[in-house]
């Protein structure tokens, strides 16, 4: 499969936003995505589910998703709409769990994003363009385990494709 | 080729010598997911095409988060986790039983040597048993239980040395506030931490647990304590690091002088002793979760707070870490201490830690916890404050209505 191009307006929030903010626990009980996507970054910013639109892309600073092991957190940010997530750095049980359920996350130490700044992510060069501001800004590299599930679309597309880890 | 504690726990389940750095696929010895995350798993296992789990003796389901069911989507939750139980044979905890992590430890099912993968964040806590917990998410358990397998990349290692011994009223969750001070909130992300040093050497089995528990506050992987000293029921073979294996990094740290450390709002690494809170007037003690509510914890409570009441508009609240802490605490006498003293007792589960239910603080009003989490919103409402200490620190501030070191109470 080939990726989506990724371009969309950015929302820029700062650093070490847990996930009791990106999904607050007592949310979180329920498999229904809708339901989670009502409630993101609520106690963070409380219009941000109602100005989310698909294709948008959540920016972040260093530590991004850290807390919980709760797959809801990545699951709800989808679910609202957000194409990819770029953050400084990442905790990683959400890092992990944001490429297995097929949401790009893309780890970019040094960069100028403000918020609505137009942004597009080109996944496979590990690039990512600040239309805006003219600048292009280089991702850290992810293994080539994790590009293989990204591409997949999530590890249970990969899974059910493979039958194990290849 | 010297090997960390980790590099070796790993090595023998990618079936080759790893070192740090390397990416592998390994077998796991046991999978653990809660009602906060096994939900996702079954259905995520399921969309695999999965029936069975790899092995179901050494898949586990807790019921600790939301337990009892405090409303029908919840229960529907749980009803789904039962039948998956009973379709596949895989061990199920039903409400009350206790906290995964004490469950895991206490019945065995975690055991030196160990990979051990836990759908939740404070898996790091099997490091007590000198066991490699991880901590994943829902989908990467569901694979586990399809394959019996993870990937993972192999962690480098900080060292971290306690020496000296522990002042009386000072505990293992004062040491590992002051860590997660020192090393911040993604201190030891995608590491290893080992801890050694006599100080580690002298802890009770609870109090490794809650050294182990709190790595994850610091981002890390997977902690491993130094089995020397270790007492468990059966006997086992410790897992010791190589002389002249490689650390990314050794921090050593002398606990003779170490004071009651807190936690203040809102974050687990804004931490400050006791003393620069002291007098915080608070409206909720509670003590509970994975990371404090064992014997020890309670036996602590109960010392400072035998033949006294609670201050006048503090309540009280306990959630022993499992059914077995609690027949224990009650058979000590500590369970009627407490309760004299004005404590309520909850089931044994998460409940107000991750809030769920069963004790959320209401507006404006401070809570003094022995969890492992203070993020805005954690325990139910983000416009409570909530602040992190040892059981007894927890107590003594019930006891006066404001943050107190226990010493001062004594």
């Amino acid at each position: 499969m080939t990726h989506q191009p990724i371009h969309g307006p950015a929302h820029v929030y700062g650093d070490n936003i847990d996930t009791d903010r990106i999904i607050p626990g007592k949310y979180t009980k329920t498999l229904d995505t809708a339901a989670l996507a009502a409630h993101v970054l609520e106690d963070l910013d409380p219009e941000f589910s109602r100005r989310v639109r698909p294709g948008h892309i959540l920016v972040a600073g260093r530590n991004f998703g850290c807390g919980s092991s709760r797959e809801q957190a990545p699951v709800a940010l989808k679910a609202a709409g957000v194409a990819a997530v770029i953050a400084r750095s990442f905790a990683r049980i959400f890092y992990r769990n944001a490429i297995n359920i097929g949401l790009p996350v893309v780890e970019v130490e040094d960069h100028r994003i403000q918020p609505g700044d137009e942004v597009s992510i080109d996944l496979a060069a590990g690039l990512v363009i600040n239309h805006t501001r003219g600048e292009t800004y280089r991702a850290a590299a992810m293994p080539r385990q994790m590009m293989d599930i990204l591409a997949a679309g999530g590890l249970v597309n990969y899974l059910s494709r493979h039958g194990d880890y290849v | 080729m010297a090997q960390t504690i980790a590099e070796k726990i790993l090595s023998r389940r990618a079936g080759k010598a790893v070192r740090a750095g390397d990416i592998v696929i390994v077998s796991v010895d046991g999978v653990m997911a809660t009602d906060a995350t096994a939900p996702m798993a079954i259905q995520a296992f399921r969309e695999m095409g999965g029936r069975r789990p790899w092995d179901p003796t050494r898949t586990f389901l807790v019921i600790d988060h939301a337990a009892p069911a405090p409303n029908e989507t919840v229960a529907n939750l749980h009803r789904l986790m039962r039948e998956f139980a009973r379709e596949t044979g895989c061990r199920l905890y039903d409400v009350g039983e206790g906290i995964c992590h004490q469950l895991m430890v206490e019945n065995g099912h975690v055991r030196p040597g160990d990979l051990f993968l836990g759908a939740d964040s404070h898996s790091p806590t099997y490091g007590a048993v000198n066991a490699f917990g991880v901590g994943v998410g829902s989908t990467d358990l569901a694979a586990a239980m399809l394959t019996g397998k993870t990937w993972l990349r192999v962690p480098r290692t900080v060292r971290i040395v306690l020496h000296g011994g522990l002042r009386p009223g000072v505990t293992a969750k004062d040491v590992i506030l002051r860590l997660v001070k020192e090393l911040g909130a993604d201190g030891a992300n995608y590491r290893a931490i080992e801890f050694t040093g006599e100080a580690v050497h002298a802890m009770s089995l609870a109090g490794r647990m809650t050294l182990a528990n709190m790595t994850a506050e610091m981002g890390a992987k997977t902690a491993l304590v130094d089995p020397t000293g270790l007492r468990l029921d059966e006997p086992f073979e410790p897992v010791y690091p190589d002389p002249g294996a490689e650390y990314e990094a050794t921090l050593t740290l002398d606990v003779s002088a170490l004071r009651p450390q807190v936690a203040r709002p809102h974050a687990p690494d804004n931490v400050v002793p006791v003393d620069e809170v002291q007098g915080t007037p608070v409206h909720y003690a509670f003590i509970g979760s994975c990371t404090n509510t064992r014997l020890e914890d309670l036996a602590a409570a109960a010392a400072v707070l035998r033949g006294r009441r609670l201050a006048a508009g503090v309540r009280l609240v306990i959630a022993p870490a499992s059914k077995r802490v609690f027949e224990e605490a009650l058979a000590q006498g500590y369970v009627a201490t407490l309760l004299a003293a004005g404590a309520t007792f909850i089931p044994a589960g998460c409940g107000p830690c991750v809030g769920s239910h069963l004790g959320v603080p209401g507006d404006g009003e401070v809570v003094i916890s022995s969890a492992n989490r203070n993020f805005r919103g954690r325990m139910g409402n983000p416009r409570a404050e909530i602040y992190l200490a040892s059981p007894a620190v927890v107590a003594a501030s019930a006891l006066t209505g404001v943050i107190t070191d226990p010493a001062e109470v004594g």
